[in-house]
C-alpha cells in the first residue's frame, strides 16, 4: 500500500509545482516529480505478494515472479522522460536568452 | 483567493480520479491474465531469461521502436534550437575561456571513462540475462560522456559521427525487423536467429543485435543532447 501512498503524494507535489509556483525551473522540476510518480504507480501495480523480479535462474520460477508487463512499459518511459526533460530545459533556455527571465508572470503571452 | 480554490479543488480532482482506478487494483494481487501468459511461455518462445526483456523487444518490439522514434523527436527538437557547426562550437569554447578543472579532475576522468563505457556495453550485452539492457546501458554510456565534457571544458565530440551512428543503429533496428518478414511466420520483427540454450550469452535469437541497436542509439543521442546543452554555455552573459 505505501507504494501507492507514495506515487499519489509525489504526483500531487508535482502537480502542485507545476499550478502554483511561478518560475519555470520550479515546473520542470514538478513535471519529473509527476513522471517518477507515475513510473511508481505503474511498477506497484504490477506488484505481486512476495514475487521476485521476473528473471529467470536457478530455483526460481515462473509461480515466483512479479508482473513482467509493467516493468517492461516503464522501463521506456524512463528514458522517454529523460529526453523530454532535456527538450523542456532547451525550451527554457531559448525562453530565458529570448526574455532574460524565467518567472512566468514577466513573460509575455504565458501570463496567467 | 478564488484562484487558490481553484487551484485545490482542482488538485483534489486529480488526485480522487487516481484513487478511483487504483480502488479497482488492489495492491498486491495477479491482475493481469496476459503478465501471466508471458511468464509461462517467455523461455520456451524466446529463450530470454529475462521476462522484461522478451516483453520490451519480443512481444512489444513494434512499441519499442515507436518509442525510439519520440527520443529521436526530442534529441532531434534540442539540436533543431540550439544547432551549431563544429567549428562555431570551438570558436565559442576559445571565447568564452572557461576556468580548467583540477589536474586531477581532468585526468581522473580520462582514467576512468574506458570503464564507464566498458559497463555499458556489458549492461547492453547482457541485457536478455540480467537486469539492463540497451536502454540503461546507453545512459550509462551518455553518462561517461557527460563526466567527460564537465571535466574537460575543451573538448568536443564530432557531431557528424553520432548522427551517422545514430542512423546506422535506427537502421539496423528497422533492417532485422524487416528480415522477420521473409521467415515463417511472416511478421515484423519475427525472430529468425536460434534461440540457444537459456543463460549464454549467445541466445535469445534476435534480442541481443536488437539491444545492441537500441543501446548504442540511446548514448548516441544522449551524448548528442549533452553536446548540445553545454554548446548553449554563455560565460560571458550568463550572469545578471
Amino acid at each position: 500500500m505505501i507504494f501507492y501512498v507514495t506515487s499519489l503524494i509525489l504526483i500531487g507535489i508535482g502537480l502542485y509545482a507545476i499550478i502554483i509556483k511561478k518560475n519555470l525551473i520550479k515546473i520542470i522540476i514538478g513535471l519529473d516529480l509527476i513522471e517518477t510518480g507515475v513510473n511508481l504507480l505503474i511498477v506497484s501495480v504490477g506488484y505481486i505478494n512476495n514475487g521476485t523480479a521476473p528473471i529467470f535462474s536457478k530455483g526460481i520460477s515462473a509461480s515466483m515472479m512479479v508482473d513482467a508487463v509493467p516493468q517492461a512499459l516503464t522501463l521506456t518511459s524512463i528514458v522517454i522522460g529523460a529526453s523530454e526533460l532535456a527538450l523542456a530545459a532547451a525550451f527554457v533556455i531559448l525562453l530565458y536568452k529570448h526574455y532574460g527571465t524565467l518567472d512566468i508572470r514577466k513573460i509575455r503571452s504565458l501570463k496567467w | 483567493m478564488i484562484r487558490s480554490i481553484f487551484y485545490s479543488l482542482f488538485l483534489g480532482l486529480i488526485i480522487a480520479a487516481v484513487l478511483m482506478f487504483l480502488v479497482a487494483f488492489p495492491f498486491g494481487q495477479n491482475k493481469m491474465g496476459v503478465g501471466q501468459y508471458y511468464l509461462d511461455n517467455t523461455v520456451k518462445e524466446t529463450g530470454a531469461s529475462n521476462v522484461v526483456t522478451a516483453v520490451t523487444l519480443e512481444y512489444r518490439g513494434f512499441d519499442t521502436l515507436g518509442e525510439m522514434t519520440v527520443l529521436f523527436a526530442a534529441a532531434t527538437g534540442v539540436s533543431l534550437i540550439f544547432y551549431l557547426s563544429d567549428e562555431e562550437k570551438k570558436k565559442k569554447k576559445r571565447e568564452n575561456n572557461r576556468t580548467k578543472a583540477n589536474f586531477v579532475v581532468r585526468v581522473g576522468s580520462r582514467i576512468i571513462f574506458p570503464f564507464v563505457i566498458l559497463f555499458g556495453i556489458y549492461i547492453i550485452l547482457h541485457g536478455h540475462l540480467t537486469p539492463g539492457g540497451g536502454f540503461q546501458g546507453g545512459a550509462v554510456i551518455a553518462s561517461g560522456v557527460l563526466m567527460l565534457y564537465l571535466a574537460n571544458p575543451d573538448i568536443q565530440i564530432g557531431r557528424n559521427k553520432l548522427l551517422v551512428t545514430e542512423g546506422l543503429a535506427g537502421l539496423t533496428y528497422v533492417l532485422i525487423g524487416l528480415a522477420g518478414l521473409f521467415t515463417p511466420a511472416k511478421s515484423f520483427l519475427a525472430n529468425f536467429l536460434p534461440l540457444g540454450t537459456p543463460g549464454f550469452i549467445l541466445s535469445a535469437g534476435i534480442l541481443l543485435p536488437l539491444y545492441i541497436a537500441v543501446g548504442v542509439k540511446v548514448g548516441s543521442e544522449f551524448s548528442g543532447i549533452i553536446d548540445d546543452l553545454f554548446s548553449t554555455i554563455d560565460e560571458n552573459g550568463g550572469e545578471e
